[in-house]
């Protein structure tokens, strides 16, 4: 997918002056609540938070033996994994797969890693037919648009907007069909998609693990598209990447415990599928060929870096589902595939600190992401460290990097920081005094446009510290 | 692709400052894949077996799904019909030729029509057997072989399970031990794993619309679940 990152600035105005954007957003009432019923209800669940960590660290570091084992094991279950570096190498090793079976149709079930390598379009222009089958990402596709949520691809759309969309590209069905309803456009979107699953000839989904012990590839889905993706067409394809591995059925088991209650606070996912070679001599149906194609893209370089940790992630959404800018921007503003607090880290991580310098500004450091990450990955931390890089790196403009030197100077100097904070407060206590804040402020336009600032009370916060603690202290 | 192999390899080993894992180290990660040890199973997984068929019962029935208890398999093709007539469905069933359910007399209720097999497009309901049943979530575990069609789970809009009391365990971690002795014991490949093992946790939803869920994205609309009382003799199948 072609990036937009480099211009998020421009690209969060547009979502904020976007009324129907607005309109969506503010309806959303979100999974937040329920992750926190769902996490109340299971006692262990900080320490399975600590044991899903330790899993993907002891993988990520032994990742080439782990990778190693479950090519044995797709092989010796008749499988074959296909390692690809590059997304061009994995479109080309989808492609040649289609070839070789002369597919024609391609169902797809929801999987991230085929946005980032723009698979669908690829497949198009190869004359090819992919068709995505979530519900969310059919209706996506319909729009040529990009999922704006990483488990909820439509989330950036109302019941109306389903609607219209349905009308306008169903055009073979009555005009006067009631669509009204969710129920409805559900309903739609089965009976449309059905056909599409039974001619496919390919199906292509993604992995939420790969495990080594016994070469499964495992899916999570709610609506059993995946499945049928799978079971029915004459091959299964599985893009994933590398990092998804892990040792053993155990270990999936334990992160599994996490990822439902942390997307969209489920006890469970409806459809947990382990998916092992193709069909066995005698079974009754499923795939006569299984291919794992296996991407990098710019992965491995994070290890034994301090962004490593990123590679734990598991996609469940629950940090940009507790963003404040993402509650506000929704998902397209970020420009990419993976947006919120993990596309902030990493988009920059995979396509370079230049493409993608803005985004980790895009955060009011508030830590909720961090605290709900079931993975403990610490988002904060990371998006702190690309911006520590931007500024060597000299992206941000020069007015915005020779203010924030002139800032460092001023903060390491604690008497001098003092003294002119202990000024300009009371300056400003002064100059605010009658009304309690200020309407426009110079070089803050652009803060004050939305909010009026509060003057402060004409003394600093270490001002009164001081004040407060000693007199405690006599008392 | 062996160049594309060997650069990913090399490209992990290179960033995390090593060569391929010494043999000690291999053999530790190794003996990791075979001991099968389990990291935290939570209490609630971890009850005497009144208590797991109880919270196997309570924890379907939350995630949308029926469940009917039954004092033995006799009762399954009345339970079937029932079923049937009471969402008002075509009286005809498309059944796993499972040996499990191959001591179930469906001529007791000759108005349903009975057909085995793969699932095809015009089944509306389908009726297979579980191999396991865990309470942690309510969730069935069945697997795929020349008589458990995976197909029956997915594409007739209703979906009636049948699952033997003592097949419920606690926890996920008891299913894939079972998983593993049974594979053993019928000398499958690959840790004996069947080409796919469902978890199912009621009927399929989707909340794609507005985050309102819907039952009935693309699974079944209707989970069904003949909770029988264990044969004492075996007898069945
Ligand atoms: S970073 Fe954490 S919270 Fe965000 S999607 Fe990944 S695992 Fe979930």
């Amino acid at each position: 997918m072609q990036s937009t990152a480099n211009v998020f600035p421009s690209n969060a105005r547009r979502a904020l002056a976007d009324e129907r954007l607005q309109s969506v957003l503010g309806m959303v009432d979100g999974f937040n609540g329920k992750r926190a019923r769902a996490v109340d209800r299971l006692p262990e669940f900080e320490m399975l938070r600590d044991q899903a960590r330790d899993i993907k660290n002891h993988t990520l570091q032994h990742l080439d033996h782990y990778l190693e084992r479950f090519e044995t094991r797709v092989t010796e279950a008749g499988g074959q994994v296909h390692w690809c570096r590059t997304a061009e190498e994995a479109r080309q090793a989808v492609l040649g797969i289609c070839r070789a079976v002369g597919a024609t149709t391609v169902t797809k079930g929801k999987s991230m890693v085929t946005e980032e390598i723009a698979l669908n379009r690829f497949l198009e222009q190869n004359g090819l037919v992919p068709v995505e089958t979530d519900l969310g990402e059919y209706i996506i596709q319909l729009r040529q648009e990009a999922p704006s949520h990483i488990i909820a691809p439509a989330v950036h759309l109302s019941a109306r907007d389903v609607e219209q969309t349905f009308r306008s590209h169903h055009g073979d069905l009555p005009d006067d069909r009631p669509l009204t309803e969710a129920r409805d456009l559900v309903n739609e979107a089965r009976t449309m998609l059905r056909q599409r699953f039974l001619e496919a000839d390919v199906g292509i989904t993604g992995a939420n693990f790969l495990i080594a012990e016994t070469g499964s590839t495992v899916i999570v889905t709610n609506e059993g598209n995946g499945d049928l993706t799978q079971v029915l067409p004459r091959v299964h394809v599985v893009v994933a990447s590398l990092e998804k591995v892990v040792p053993t059925l155990e270990d999936a088991t334990t992160i599994l415990r996490l990822l439902a209650r942390s997307a969209t606070g489920q006890e469970f996912s409806t459809y947990t599928t382990f998916s092992t070679g193709p069909r066995r001599a005698g079974d009754a149906d499923g795939p006569e060929a299984f291919h794992v194609v296996l991407l990098d893209n710019g992965r491995s370089a994070l290890l034994g870096t301090e962004l490593q940790e990123v590679l734990r992630c598991i996609r469940c959404g629950a940090c940009m589902n507790h963003c404040p800018i993402y509650s506000n921007l929704g998902g397209h503003a970020y420009g990419w595939v993976y947006p919120g607090p993990i596309g902030a880290v990493l988009t920059p991580a995979l396509l370079g600190v230049a493409e993608a310098h803005h985004l980790p500004n895009a955060s009011t450091f508030c830590g909720r992401c961090e605290s709900v990450c079931p993975m403990r990955i610490p988002l904060p931390r990371l998006m702190r460290h690309f911006r520590e890089r931007a500024f060597r790196e000299r992206l941000p403009p020069a007015q915005a990097r020779w203010a924030l030197r002139a800032w460092a100077w001023v903060t390491r100097r604690p008497r001098l920081y003092r003294l002119a904070t202990g000024v300009a407060i009371g300056a400003l206590g002064w100059l605010g005094r009658r009304r309690g804040r200020f309407r426009r402020f110079p070089m803050a336009g652009g803060w004050t446009a939305y909010r009026d600032l509060p003057a402060p009370q004409g003394e600093t916060f270490m001002a009164r510290w001081h004040r407060e603690r000693g007199h405690d202290r006599r008392a | 692709m062996t160049g594309a192999r060997d650069q990913m390899l090399g490209s992990i080993r290179a960033a995390l400052g090593r060569g391929p894992l010494d043999p000690s180290a291999q053999a530790a990660c190794d003996e990791r894949l075979t001991m099968h040890r389990r990291n935290l199973v939570p209490a609630r997984g971890r009850l005497d077996m009144a208590a797991l068929v109880d919270g196997f019962t309570a924890n379907a029935i939350e995630q949308a799904a029926t469940v009917e208890r039954l004092a033995g398999p006799e009762g399954i093709p009345a339970a079937v019909a029932d079923f049937l007539a009471r969402h008002n469905l075509p009286a005809a069933i498309r059944v796993a030729p499972d040996p499990a359910l191959a001591g179930v007399s469906w001529s007791d209720r000759p108005t349903v029509t009975v057909s085995q097999g793969s699932a095809r497009d015009s089944d509306t309901t389908g009726v297979t057997a579980a191999f396991a049943g865990v309470a942690e979530t309510g969730t069935l575990v069945l697997t795929s072989g020349p008589a458990q069609p995976t197909t029956l789970n997915f594409l007739p809009e209703n979906h009636v399970v049948v699952l033997w009391s003592e097949q419920i365990v606690g926890a996920y971690e008891d299913a894939w031990d079972r998983l593993r002795a049974h594979g053993v014991a019928i000398g499958t490949a690959a840790a004996g794993m069947p080409r796919t093992v469902n978890f199912i946790t009621g009927p399929s939803r989707t909340g794609d619309i507005e985050q309102k869920i819907q039952l009935g994205a693309h699974g079944p609309r209707r989970l069904h679940i003949l909770l029988v009382e264990s044969d004492p003799d075996g007898a069945l199948g």
